[in-house]
């Protein structure tokens, strides 16, 4: 079922739980300079190329970049809110990144996550935290694939979940 | 006796024979045919027997609501029973085999029981096997439980897969009969996202059978059209083969999609949707109902709508004379199917004194006999129809003549399917003219703005016409006349008649039965269904609990309405466990979360303990050894030399904000918020109640923020208790709390040689001066950037370091591999635990449970006297929780050094207002130390601190008493001094 999906590891993505008011200029400026994208709107995701920003609560971001910056990023948000009530913290290492490609990459979502997965409702930029299976989890749907994040501990289960979804075919509910 | 007819059968392609085998003998039917289809056609009228009497049993309907025909299907891994021979769809090399017979299907020992039915009535079980008392246990249980049952239960692993799916519509349809099918087609064009399932294999339900004209076109050609209408539009979703199972709250439901079992096939056997609806719309048809006539179960009596699906769908003739008998003009379509095919109606019985509607009229045209005013007395015949004697529905089953006949086919009029309407509380009203439940449409199931949700349309919301079914479409159909609700025929019957008037055939329970149980006070249709067990069997009464409950009502001379129906569950047929487990099986039951070093541990010999979802070693295995001696090993070695302890897995929250300090004061029991930058406390917290619920050290990492080690099952917890209170009561405290327990990996450094070790791995300083105890500093080990706490749970020299998660592995092999020289050896759960007894230290879920305060356990000195307020201080304060009897902690000595059992209680004299004996005590921690060479426990006791030295027995329920005296729980270095090293 190559041609339905396919499921891969992303390696270390560097991630920081970002928790402030996100309608300060100045959070929304360190998140432009770290990320190069803005304060993205309740359930969306601005994402290119494993850089960017998610939407987790509202008062929560999820900042995406390469795992070698993170540390970097978390000191330079301590210095740019400086003075602001906010928290920023390094949790790159606490999850794992996967990528789920191919057509069928919608339904092997819809088969674990409780969530509306029609492209209809699911358009490309969406974010949603839900669960895989029995497992928290996040995800956002990029031009041509899925990328799901979840705690480290169950990355193998959350892999290996989504594996046997997409070797189990398709539903022809969201692709012909 | 049943065979193929000679041309017919819109549903079978004569042309695509297709071989099978039924009790392993070889048989052949053709593609399209249900295997209750192609077993008729082959002349295998005889598909089971009953469960009760094992009388012998054929099909009685042609859909979902069969309850005779159940057979083992498959074989190995695909074995399964009880599948309905009249919805399993034939393949080639298809396997089945009958049930609930010994040795053989045709010779079966069982049906000895049927000779005995007379003294097997209602609740015959409950009152032959209740005396005397232990006969039950040991005689009358095994023996029934060795008869009992229907199929075999499968005993091989099931070889196919299963999966579920998630599924938002604005629609949902449930059903695609022609009601079904007009739904979809105006939500479809109106652009809504419509979903419409059908449990069978076929669209059009009924009326591509019954054939009215729509729209000007025969039901079967205005079918194809919506259908290929349906299929073009991108909105709409079709699925055949997916029953619509159960209705829950606010417009979620489930079906229960087959793709599997219709032949060999690739993926997953079965599919659960499990679907969002803005709104359900139940076109669920009607199912026919049974007459209760004797001898109703004797192989050849079918329902008259399964009659003619048999001759018009798969060309099956169900003999060569059949008597129609009803109550209604529908049944009329059956004699004029049959005449039709070729085939003899022998006569029409019709229980009303006049029959002359339009179809009646177009039977009597034909020549077909029609007898107003008469019914069946009885059918004679034992494996198959014979004839039936007939008599006058008015009167008590004089018999008037005997027509010789081959197949009976009744109808006692129809049955709304309004399960699915009712599975969320949707409610019924009795339709008198109809005699029928129908749904009440002014009390729908009510969703979460208060509107109903589901809506029933065509023969599932009480309206039996196709015209009903198609509002706004021209239909050309008879019209018919009213039914007479029939529900025992002849009217006045016997007690020898009614003995042999089936109303479950699964289960055997009789017309006598139901009216037995009046008799004997079930007054309740709930009461009443469970004694005789009618409506109990895998059909669920899909045939029977209309016309049990009218005989229940007449029993008790109340109207139908008021003796109500029973309750409607989800599913509506059985659905199978692979289907509902979906992909959670084998590796995928259920999530192990695996901290960074698990691979390692598995390496070298770990035996797990699971923790929650976590797997954590509970000691590490040399060859040869036991879990017991690994254990001592491990205890001893590091008092002696230093242990390593994987405790990534305990929870890490950063508390952050101008007002962090004065949140957690309240939510720990002592103060935090004096904590200096650079210093660990042992913290406390409880529930509001005062009940302990969680410990660990936090640390204070800056002027704003701090860190909160909580235990290892607390991770999740006691962050979700922090955001409930910050969010629901302190919305205005500026505090944010992030759950980082993944981040790191943690490793406790432990034992005399500890530092030893630390140091030769190069880096920071770790002495005595520079990391007192109960500090933290950030710096390197080894080359890896760390943060060490001078913390510890052992009462040895400890130091817990945490490193990034993706660095833990690396980390740990720095260590393990540095620790060589000084004798370092991995410890586990176990061992922590043990090394923690040794010390009094207690332990969340041992020492607690829910019901222990802080006080309790001797921590006062962790409870702040100074502060306003804190989580459980009003709680603690309470009478009851401040009373001086309460039972304390203690430590407990065995006089002969042997291990406590684990719970044991301590007795006390008397007994309570319950004749039970009383207790004074229980064990909370009870270990064998290898450091001192005996038993070690911890307890609650009555006054406990305030008896030391006292004598307590303690029992485990059986067994001799064991004696144990109360001494200080602190077993080991009472100073201290261990843990500076």
């Amino acid at each position: 079922m190559a041609d339905f999906a396919t499921v891969r590891d992303l390696g270390p993505v560097g991630m920081i739980t970002l928790r402030g008011d996100l309608s300060s200029p100045a959070l929304a400026a360190v998140v432009a300079e770290l990320t190069g994208t803005a304060v993205p709107a309740p359930q969306s995701a601005h994402i290119d190329a494993l850089r960017g920003a998610a939407w987790m609560s509202p008062d929560e971001l999820l900042l995406i970049l390469p795992h070698v910056e993170a540390a970097g990023a978390v000191a330079r948000i301590g210095v740019a809110l400086s003075g602001q009530h906010h928290l920023a913290a390094d949790v790159s290492d606490a999850r794992r990144v996967i990528a789920v490609n191919g057509p069928g990459a919608a339904e092997v979502l819809a088969k674990l996550a409780p969530v509306d997965l029609h492209p209809a409702a699911f358009p490309v930029g969406m974010f949603r935290r839900s669960r895989l299976g029995q497992v928290a989890a996040a995800f956002w749907r990029e031009q041509d694939r899925f990328v799901v994040v979840c705690f480290q501990s169950v990355g193998d289960y959350a892999h290996a979940l989504l594996a046997q979804s997409a070797a189990d075919g398709p539903v022809g509910v969201f692709i012909p | 006796m049943t065979t193929r007819l000679g041309q017919g059968g819109r549903l079978i392609d004569r042309t695509r024979a297709v071989p099978f085998t039924f009790n392993g003998r070889q048989y052949q039917g053709f593609h399209g045919d249900t295997l209750a289809s192609a077993l008729l056609g082959a002349g295998q009228q005889l598909m089971g027997r009953s469960f009760k009497y094992h009388r012998p049993r054929s099909v009685v309907a042609a859909g979902a609501e069969e309850p005779n025909a159940l057979i083992n299907m498959g074989a190995g891994g695909q074995f399964e029973p009880n599948q309905r021979a009249t919805t399993q769809e034939l393949w080639a090399g298809l396997q089945a085999a009958s049930q609930n017979h010994w040795p053989s299907l045709d010779w079966d020992i069982g049906a000895a029981n049927n000779l005995l039915s007379r003294f097997l009535p209602a609740g015959f079980y409950y009152k032959m096997f209740i005396h005397p008392r232990s006969f039950w246990k040991h005689i009358y249980e095994p023996f029934i439980r060795q008869s009992a049952g229907l199929g075999r239960a499968p005993q091989a692993r099931d070889d196919a897969t299963y999966e579920h799916v998630h599924v938002h519509a604005d629609v949902l349809i449930i059903g695609g009969g022609i009601a079904g099918l007009q739904a979809a087609l105006t939500a479809g064009r109106a652009g809504e996202r419509v979903l419409l399932v059908e449990q069978t294999a076929h669209w059009g339900g009924r009326a591509v059978v019954d054939g009215p004209v729509i729209d000007g076109t025969p039901a079967e050609y205005w079918v194809k059209q919506a259908v290929a209408e349906l299929a073009a539009l991108p909105n709409v979703t079709l699925r055949a083969r997916c029953m619509g199972a159960g209705v829950y709250d606010h417009g979620s439901a489930l079906a229960y999609e087959r793709l599997g079992d219709h032949g060999p096939h690739m993926g997953p056997r079965h599919r659960l949707w499990r679907i969002r609806a803005g709104r359900i719309i139940a076109a669920t048809g009607a199912i026919e109902r049974p007459l209760s006539f004797a001898g109703n179960d004797i192989p050849g009596v079918m329902l008259a709508s399964a009659v003619r699906d048999y001759v018009v769908n798969w060309g099956v003739s169900p003999g060569d004379r059949t008597v129609v008998v009803t109550n209604n003009d529908d049944a009329y379509r059956t004699a004029l199917a049959l005449h039709g095919a070729g085939l003899i109606v022998a006569a029409v019985l019709d229980a009303r004194p006049v029959a002359d509607g339009p179809l009646v009229a177009q039977v009597r045209r034909l020549g077909i006999r029609v007898e107003a005013g008469r019914g069946i007395a009885a059918v004679k015949g034992r494996g198959s129809v014979k004839g039936v004697q007939v008599c006058l529905q008015a009167g008590e089953g004089a018999v008037l003549e005997e027509i010789a006949c081959d197949a009976v086919a009744m109808s006692g009029g129809w049955s709304p399917v309004v399960h699915l309407w009712s599975h969320c509380g949707g409610k019924l009203v009795w339709d008198d003219a109809q005699a029928l439940f129908r749904p009440d449409a002014t009390r729908p199931p009510t969703g979460a703005d208060g509107a109903g949700f589901v809506t029933c349309v065509g023969a599932a919301s009480g309206d039996l016409t196709t015209a009903g079914a198609l509002p706004g479409l021209t239909v050309d159909e008879p019209a018919q006349a009213p039914l007479m609700p029939v529900w025992l025929m002849p009217q006045g019957a016997g007690i020898k008649l009614r003995q042999k008037m089936w109303l479950d055939y699964q289960n055997d329970v009789k017309v006598s039965d139901v009216q037995l149980a009046a008799q004997e006070g079930y007054e309740s249709v709930e009461h009443a269904k469970r004694y005789t067990t009618l409506g109990m069997a895998t059909d669920q009464g899909k045939l029977s609990n209309i016309n049990g409950l009218a005989v229940l009502s007449g029993a008790l001379n109340a109207p139908i309405p008021q003796v109500g129906t029973t309750t409607f569950r989800p599913p509506y047929t059985p659905i199978s466990m692979g289907a509902i487990g979906g992909v959670a099986r084998g590796d995928l039951f259920q999530p192990v979360r695996r901290t960074p070093m698990y691979d390692w541990h598995t390496a070298h010999g770990a035996d797990w303990e699971p923790v929650g979802l976590w797997r954590r070693p509970f000691a590490y295995l040399n060859p040869g050894e036991t879990v017991h001696d690994a254990v001592n090993r491990e205890v001893k070695n590091t008092r002696v030399n230093v242990g390593l302890l994987d405790a990534s897995t305990l929870g890490k929250l950063i508390v952050k904000g101008p007002d962090a300090g004065r949140f957690l004061d309240m939510m720990y029991t002592n103060v935090m918020s004096t904590l200096p930058i650079g210093k660990c406390r042992y913290g406390l917290m409880c529930s509001e109640n005062g009940f302990l619920m969680d410990d660990g050290v936090v640390a204070r990492i800056a002027d704003d923020t701090w860190l909160c080690h909580t235990t290892t099952g607390g991770a999740d917890r006691i962050h979700a208790h922090m955001e409930d209170w910050l969010q629901c009561e302190w919305w205005d405290w500026q505090v944010y709390v992030a759950n980082v327990t993944e981040q790191y990996a943690q490793v406790a450094v432990v034992g005399p040689k500890a530092r030893l070790v630390l140091e030769s791995l190069g880096g920071m300083d770790v002495s005595k001066d520079a990391l007192p105890f109960m500090t933290w500093k950030d710096g390197t080990l080894g080359g890896f950037g760390v943060r060490v706490y001078r913390i510890s749970f052992s009462g040895e020299m400890s130091y817990e370091i945490a490193v990034p998660a993706g660095q833990g592995l690396a980390f740990w092999e720095a260590v393990h591999a540095a620790g060589q020289a000084h004798g370092v050896m991995p410890y586990g759960t176990e061992t922590l635990h043990i090394l923690r007894a040794e010390k009094g230290y207690i332990m969340i879920g041992d020492e607690t449970d829910g019901t222990v305060t802080p006080l309790d356990l001797n921590l006062g000195w962790a409870v702040s006297k100074k502060k306003a307020d804190f989580l459980g201080k009003r709680g603690m304060e309470r009478s009851y929780l401040a009373r001086p009897d309460r039972w304390k902690l203690v430590g407990l000595e065995t006089l002969d050094g042997s291990v406590l059992p684990d719970g044991a209680y301590a007795v006390a004299d008397g007994a309570n207002e319950n004749g039970q004996g009383r207790t004074q005590g229980r064990v909370t921690s009870t270990y064998h130390s290898a450091n001192l060479g005996r038993g070690i426990a911890m307890g609650l006791v009555e006054r406990g601190p305030d008896r030391m030295g006292e004598v307590v027995e303690f029992t485990n329920g059986g067994g001799p008493r064991i004696p144990a005296r109360i001494v200080d729980p602190v077993l080991l270095d009472r100073e201290g001094v261990r843990l500076d090293g």
